[in-house]
């Protein structure tokens, strides 16, 4: 089959491989319509996830056709799925408190020790995100095999078009993830800082939940006009100081919830940023946490934090005794993805959540290189990728 | 009459002293050996404390979750006899009894005169709070040999004896909670090796 494989930074490359097959008796191959290029995609592009291999296939939000079953999967032939990038057991202890990103099953034995030294517990298994979280081979690509297919994926109506429902796979439930941590009350002003797929789909959540005031923040123009667009106030952190910002237009208090949607590749000309910039360029530290700093300043008092932006490593210089001080909440993590399918399905179909405002682009997986340097250098332009197997080398839409 | 050095004493098994060096003689002492590693971990399992035991207690299941235990049979004799494999396609072997069982609560064994690598292993098991399971432990020692077998011992576990046990433990608990040993594998035919 053709897959996207991970060479180096900013090289990424189709070639062919074997096709997968079912090796586990709760295995099913799924032949893959739609798959779609992540934010998180970009951190591996831009070489700074470890543990990737030359060759690794990447790709974590995918759907398609179900093609081949273990003995042990409750799936069909034929069925059309959606498969959550978390890849959980169902059965451990987490698995039963719903913290699905929490599995302890589904990182190969010999895979988790990395984690567990990087951070004190194995990581679970992640589909195409490096060996630390599995090495399993990801869905932009023709074919893929899911482990646990009884419990991660989730049988879409033929109504629904693969657009619709293809963000159930990450950034739909991330971001509704990234708003129901903010533990949203009426009357509060919920701020956002990213307005990429998962900024977006936390502003449309928060709003969804009831917040009073949504603040989007970012620099892309696009971007930021797709924020206004679902009815969020915007800040171009280009233009104006983000915590002053803030401050005035909450009359002083602050936002009451922050939501930080960039992570560890933050953007931006701030001293601290440049300094993080130049550790990371020099292996003197591992993520730039610029993001972060500045929520943890401008959040209110007593306020949530909520952080679905992924970090990786160690940061420096976080105001800790802000967070202290000020008693914030701070909530986060991979996304609980098995928990939010069936109900934000149902909202999908109740036209109550669109979730295709976001695709820019769709081409061929053929064309994925091309698709990677675009979502990476075209930020204004490109909201979000999708990648279609079955179409030829060029078409585009 | 609790002495002051007791009292302040961790509540934390020995496995898990800052200073390693008493327990491996402390347990070579007990077991007349020269010298003793020995490697201590616990693992909850969401399983009821009965069904736990009971497939630890069948050492022919070892070789679903032991990734470099080949086989274990038990002989009529009620010895059991393990044929683990080594790199480069050899194998070491020895024969094991059966120290200790207390249904539920304990199992132990110790190799027998005339094994490759001297050695023995103790799975207690306790409940865990109410409604999560089992908890685990597992504690393994065996007698560092020397020579070629050193040499070959130091390679089957990965220069890390305590690296190959505890990625044991986690097959275990994943063959115990879901039913099969989680993998990264695509093809039945290549790659780490399956269940
Ligand atoms: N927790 C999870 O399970 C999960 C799931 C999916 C994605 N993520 C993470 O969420 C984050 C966002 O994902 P995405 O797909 O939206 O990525 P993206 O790269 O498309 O969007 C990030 C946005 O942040 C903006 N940004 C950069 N620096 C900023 C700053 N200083 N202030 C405000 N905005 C800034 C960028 O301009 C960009 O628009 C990534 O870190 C991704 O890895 C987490
Ligand atoms: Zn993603
Ligand atoms: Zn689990």
């Amino acid at each position: 089959m053709r897959a996207l494989t991970w060479h180096g930074k900013h090289d990424v490359r189709m070639e062919t491989v074997p096709d997968p097959e079912i090796i586990n008796p709760r295995d099913a191959v799924i032949r893959i319509t739609s798959t779609a290029i992540c934010g998180s995609d970009l951190h591996i592009y831009d070489s700074f996830i470890p543990t990737m291999k030359p060759g690794d296939i990447l790709g974590h939000e995918f759907m398609g056709e179900v093609v081949d079953v273990g003995r042990s999967s409750t799936l069909q032939k034929g069925q059309r799925v959606v498969v959550p990038f978390v890849i959980a057991c169902g059965s451990c202890f987490h698995c039963g408190q719903q913290q699905f990103s929490a599995c302890d099953n589904s990182n190969p034995a010999d895979k988790a020790d990395i984690s567990e030294i990087a951070y004190g517990y194995p990581a679970s298994g992640l589909f195409g995100y490096s060996h630390m979280t599995g090495g399993y081979a990801g869905g932009q690509a023709e074919y893929v095999r899911v482990p646990f297919s009884d419990i991660g994926p989730i049988v879409v109506p033929d109504g629904l078009e693969d657009e619709k429902v293809l963000f159930l796979s990450d950034i739909l439930p991330t971001g509704w993830m990234a708003a129901e941590n903010c533990e949203i009350t009426p009357g509060d002003t919920v701020a956002v800082w990213g307005c990429g797929p998962v900024g977006l789909f936390a502003i449309q959540s928060a709003m969804i939940m009831g917040a009073h005031r949504v603040i989007a923040i970012d620099h892309y123009p696009r971007r930021l006009e797709l924020a206004r667009a679902m009815g969020a106030e915007v800040i171009n952190f280009q233009d104006v100081k983000v915590r002053e910002a803030l401050m005035e237009m909450t009359g002083g208090i602050g936002p009451d919830a922050c939501i930080d949607a960039v992570g560890m590749e933050s953007h931006g000309f701030t001293l601290d940023n440049n300094v993080d910039k130049l550790k990371t360029a020099t292996r003197l530290g591992t993520d730039r946490p610029h993001v972060f700093r500045e929520v943890l300043m401008a959040c209110r008092k007593g306020g949530r934090v909520s952080i679905p932006g992924v970090y990786g490593g160690v940061g420096d210089k976080i105001p800790i005794g802000a967070m202290m001080q000020k008693g914030l909440q701070i909530r986060t993590g991979q996304t609980h993805v098995q928990r939010y399918l069936q109900p934000l399905l149902e909202m999908i179909g109740e036209g109550k959540i669109d979730t295709t405002f976001l695709i820019s682009h769709r081409m061929a997986l053929e064309d994925a290189p091309a698709g990677y340097k675009m979502f990476k250098e075209e930020q204004n332009e490109t909201t979000k990728v999708v990648l279609k197997p079955d179409w030829a080398a060029g078409a585009a839409a | 009459m609790t002495t002051e050095n007791q009292a302040s004493r961790s509540d934390a098994p020995l496995t898990a002293q800052v200073d390693q060096h008493d327990l491996a003689k402390e347990t070579a002492d007990i077991l007349g050996w020269d010298d003793a590693a020995v490697f201590g971990r616990s693992v909850t399992v969401n399983k009821p404390r009965h069904e736990v035991y009971a497939f630890w207690r069948d050492f022919q299941n070892f070789p679903s979750f032991m990734e470099n235990v080949r086989s274990v049979t038990i002989a009529d004799s009620g010895l059991s006899h393990w044929i683990v494999e080594a790199p480069g396609g050899q194998t070491v072997e020895w024969d094991s009894v059966l120290t200790e069982d207390a249904p539920g609560d304990l199992i132990a064994w110790s190799s027998v005169e005339g094994a490759d690598i001297k050695n023995v292993g103790r799975i207690e098991f306790k409940d865990a709070a109410p409604g999560r399971g089992t908890v685990v432990t597992a504690t393994i020692a065996y007698d560092p040999p020397g020579g070629r077998l050193g040499i070959l011992l130091a390679k089957l576990f990965q220069n890390e004896p305590k690296l190959q046990a505890r990625r044991d433990l986690r097959r275990f608990k994943q063959f115990m909670e879901t039913g099969e040993v989680a993998t990264a594998r695509t093809h039945l035919d290549n790659g780490e090796r399956g269940q």
